[in-house]
């Protein structure tokens, strides 16, 4: 078989095969468009005028149907990642139609019958999707009153609507939806200036609407790709060495071939898929062929194993390109008191619970892929590409899996079961990854550091404030074949596209470097660093993690040093209103005022960012209790507030930011990726243990701010790094230990606090 | 070669190796959705299903090892139209954010409320321990059970009460 090229002969490859790089340009041609924010390929805006994806998909037939007996279908080009969308969307469409919510059918991301939307991601679907389904409804629904007026021989403005679907006239006289949209057309484009319903009309928007998709999920309903089931199915496991960059040396495919039901051996290049007609064969045939040696190319060197000093010497030694992100210069009185910190993060497992699955079929020329990736529409620019399909050639559609946060296994297993597809015509071919291959093989949240400097003046002011970051990209999202395994294992292979910054004010490892508070000389730079050690993407609020981590712990030291409270500084340097409030009401609701001081095992600590600046504001308060002799730290009360916009379902919002919190305190306080010399050494729930029953918050309290008719902001990644610092600032607060390095674990509290 | 399994009251013949993991054989052959693969090593509890009432990871159960014996799965439970007790409880509290490890968060806590009808906060943390969630709805799931034995306990009152 043939050795997977490393990373490192990739770009080589890149740099001296043109006939290659003609591949791989066209797609990077779209990679720094809308996207949701996060690479991928966006679409083209045509109608700048317009909210939210109705720039780039205008139509309102796009978005919008409504058929003679009434039923609506609503189309959006993002996707349920189990983040409540699907509802959140049926919300906004029965708003602003005023209709109830039961007769809206939505039907999610699919590259024949919904708008590309670019990726699910970077919190923007309430922005993107949301906002375009609201303005699209607004619409339809005046189309729909003008077309009554005309029949009735009214002023349109006189045609009222009641929440059920009919419209009405000044005399009582109703019309339907459905029997006035039979007349419409709404092949037209949406104008920008459609009235809203007015936020004290609501019926729907802003309340607690039980989410569509929880019933079958709770029953063993048909909830996930993997619970498809197409007939004449046949399952297929992809077999691959233990981790990225690495290669089996010589699979014994001939006792796998007598295998007893085993359909076919795919064996392209680097990749190697069995076929079965169960899932347990294909299963025992893959364990045998796993028994071969493997090997990978020395170079470039895994990171190194740890974190801390372990993360900044692997980050140090690679080539930097510096980005200005933020510059300002001010009068400031001379600073009397000045900190320097470095705080790092190890490169960190998405850990979806459920292992990468997809389902494809190639049938009479056209390849189908059901995925659930967060960018359908570049599944199928992957699969054209890889495959040599047109376009038309290949139907992407998505269905759910389970939790990714961010770019896990989706995108290549949809790109791995297309090529089994491929290989065997006809029959639907189901391919689930194993978990040691999600762990070996996904792309990881990159590890990162940062170094910050800043100082107060006499008068509690902060006069200088600087803020580098080193980090990879986190925005390696497929475009192409050779952002998937699959196009790095074909012959000859696809190489992969070298990584891009994503700019400001989204960014990736910049991401919430720039802060939000007032600060006198502010200095941030961003050491970019192309050249990735491991394989890494999008984790849920990439560089934010670690930028707010790095700011609102600094904050605390300068408070602590000068003897300030932490919600004092935070205030006197905060100008935005909707900032001061959440940080008010995250106060208010925990009692800081009144809060159980530092005393060596018990404290309390606060944090605060909106994320990138431009999504929802979070603040996060806790307490914690530190056992000394082991350095456990437990978290005995969590609060948060969160304002984002106007809320589609504060449930909802409510469930996404407690998902958050103690997804953040699973990170912050014990999750690394191991590595040994030539390969990953995560591969399994006890070499990657992440938080469980034992560890989680006495209790969370979430506070959703009202803000009615605000425009939407994301919310799902608000919480990350406000949490991270807040337990970081709450164990320095009871231990006076400041841990700067994550994970916050144990073993390095122990060993900070010494001897009991 | 034929095995024949019990699962949520109906007998099953099934020609199949007996070395088959419980899970494929719940999931392939049966057609029942509830039990999920997470990790194929019993460290998640994704696939958690009840063997003659106890908790267990049908991921590591071969098929051959469980005739005979009494198998419940979140099917048996209830459905979305007539949900059982459990299943109004994580409905009621929205527990589920993707929702991929709640059916074997159901079935564990099945298991605990068979031989437990009144577990206190610690008791629940304690035995649902061995499941993993990575969306973080643990605190969701905590109060879901909890709703549950509350609701147990005011449909027991209800039928007391009833003459």
């Amino acid at each position: 078989m043939n050795p997977v090229p490393s990373m490192l002969s990739r770009r080589s490859f890149l740099t001296g095969g043109a006939l290659v790089v003609s591949f791989a340009l066209a797609p990077k041609a779209f990679a720094q468009l809308a996207g949701g924010g996060e690479g991928g390929a966006g679409p083209t805006v045509v109608a700048p005028d317009l909210k939210g994806s109705l720039k780039s998909t205008p139509w309102l037939d796009a978005w919008i149907r409504i058929d003679a007996d009434g039923r609506v279908t609503v189309f959006t080009g993002k996707v349920e990642l189990g983040q409540g969308i699907r509802t959140a969307l049926i919300q906004v469409a029965a708003e602003e139609l005023d209709i109830p919510p039961a007769v809206v059918t939505l039907v999610t991301a699919d590259t024949e019958r919904t708008p590309d939307e670019g990726l699910t991601a970077g919190s923007h679907s309430m922005q993107d999707s949301g906002t375009a389904i609201q303005n699209a409804a607004a619409n339809v629904r005046m189309l729909l009153a003008a077309e009554a007026a005309r029949d009735w021989g009214v002023p349109a403005e006189q045609v009222t609507t009641g929440g059920d679907g009919r419209l009405r006239a000044p005399d009582g006289r109703t019309l339907s939806y459905g029997d006035v949209a039979a007349r419409l057309s709404l092949h037209v484009q949406a104008v920008p200036d459609a009235p809203l319903r007015r936020p004290s009309d609501y019926r729907t928007l802003g309340r607690e609407l039980p989410r569509v998709d929880i019933p079958a999920k709770l029953t063993g309903g048909a909830a996930y790709l993997h619970d498809m089931r197409l007939p004449g199915m046949l399952h297929a496991r992809v077999v691959r060495g233990p981790s990225v960059g690495t290669s089996l040396k010589s699979p014994d495919l001939d006792t796998v071939a007598r295998m007893p039901g085993v359909v076919k051996i795919v064996r392209q290049g680097g990749f190697l898929a069995v076929v079965a007609e169960r899932q347990w064969s294909a299963i025992q045939a893959m364990r045998h062929l796993q028994r071969a040696a493997y090997e990978r190319a020395p170079q470039p060197p895994l990171p190194a194993d740890g974190a801390g000093d372990a993360v900044a010497t692997t980050l140090k030694a690679l080539p930097a390109r510096d980005i200005a992100i933020m510059d300002t210069s001010e009068p400031a009185g001379p600073a009397v008191c000045t900190v320097k910190a470095r705080y790092t993060r190890p490169w960190i497992s998405h850990g979806s619970i459920g292992p990468s699955c997809a389902i494809a079929q190639y049938l009479d020329g056209t390849m189908t892929v059901w995925t659930h990736s967060q960018g359908t529409f570049d599944v199928r620019r992957v699969v054209v590409e890889l495959l040599g399909l047109p376009p038309e050639k290949v139907h992407a559609i998505h269905a759910e899996g389970a939790g990714c946060y961010g770019q896990n296994g989706a995108d290549d297993v949809a790109a791995d079961a297309a090529v089994i597809a491929k290989a065997v015509p006809g029959r639907p071919i189901r391919l689930q990854w194993m978990r040691e291959q999600e762990f070996g093989w996904e792309p990881l949240g990159p590890g990162m550091m940062t170094e910050l400097e800043a100082a107060l003046g006499a008068d509690n002011r902060i006069v200088s404030w600087t803020h580098a970051v080193w980090s990879n990209p986190h925005n390696n999202r497929p475009v192409g074949a050779g952002g998937v395994l699959a196009g790095n294992e074909a012959d000859p292979p696809f190489p992969v596209p070298e990584g891009k910054p994503i700019p400001m004010p989204e960014g990736d490892g910049s991401r919430n470097s720039n802060p939000l508070y007032n600060f006198a000389n502010t200095h941030v730079v961003y050491h970019f660093l192309k050249d990735m050690p491991a394989r890494v993407s999008a984790l849920r609020s990439l560089g934010a993690h670690l930028n707010v981590f790095s700011i609102e712990s600094m904050l605390d030291e300068l408070a602590t040093a000068a003897g300030i409270d932490p919600l004092a500084i935070r205030l006197d340097h905060m100008r935005d209103e909707r900032a001061r409030e959440v940080m008010q009401a995250a106060a208010d609701r925990f009692g800081w005022a009144k809060r159980p001081r530092g005393d060596g095992r018990r404290g309390c600590g606060m944090a605060f960012a909106r994320y990138k600046n431009l999504g929802a504001y979070c603040a996060v308060a806790m307490e914690v209790e530190v056992d000394r002799e082991t350095g456990r730290t437990l978290v005995r009360r969590a609060v948060a507030a969160v304002d984002c916009g106007q809320p589609a379902n504060p449930d909802g919002v409510r469930n996404q930011i407690e998902g958050a919190l103690v997804q953040s305190l699973s990170w912050t306080s014990r999750e690394a990726v191991r590595f040994v010399a030539d390969r990953r050494a995560s591969f399994d729930w006890s070499s990657y243990p992440i938080l469980r029953f034992d560890d989680v918050p006495g209790s969370v309290e979430v506070v959703v701010m009202d803000r009615p008719g605000a425009p939407f902001l994301g919310t799902a990644e608000a919480g990350q790094g406000p949490t991270a610092a807040a337990l970081a600032n709450a164990i320095a607060d009871a231990t006076g230990v400041r841990l700067r390095d994550m994970p916050l674990s144990p073993d390095r509290l122990k060993a900070a606090i010494g001897p009991v | 070669m034929s095995v024949t399994i019990t699962v949520n009251g109906a007998d099953h013949a099934l020609d199949v190796d007996p070395s088959t993991p419980l899970l494929y054989v719940l999931r392939d052959d049966l057609e029942l959705n509830g039990a999920k693969y997470g990790c194929g090593l019993g460290q998640c509890g994704a696939c958690t299903v009840q063997i003659d009432g106890k908790p267990a990871f049908s991921c590591l159960t071969p098929v051959g090892a469980v005739a005979g014996r009494r198998i419940r799965t979140v099917e048996g439970l209830g459905s979305a139209g007539a949900p059982g007790l459990l299943q109004q409880a994580f409905e009621k509290e929205q527990a589920a954010q993707c929702g991929y490890c709640i059916a074997g968060m159901i079935m564990r806590a099945q298991a605990l409320l068979d031989r437990n009808p009144d577990p206190d906060d610690a008791q629940i943390r304690a035995h649902m321990q061995t499941n993993l969630c990575r969306c973080g709805t643990h605190m969701r799931i905590l109060r879901a059970v909890r709703r549950a034995v509350a609701l147990r306990k005011g449909t027991q009152s209800a039928q007391e009460v009833r003459p």
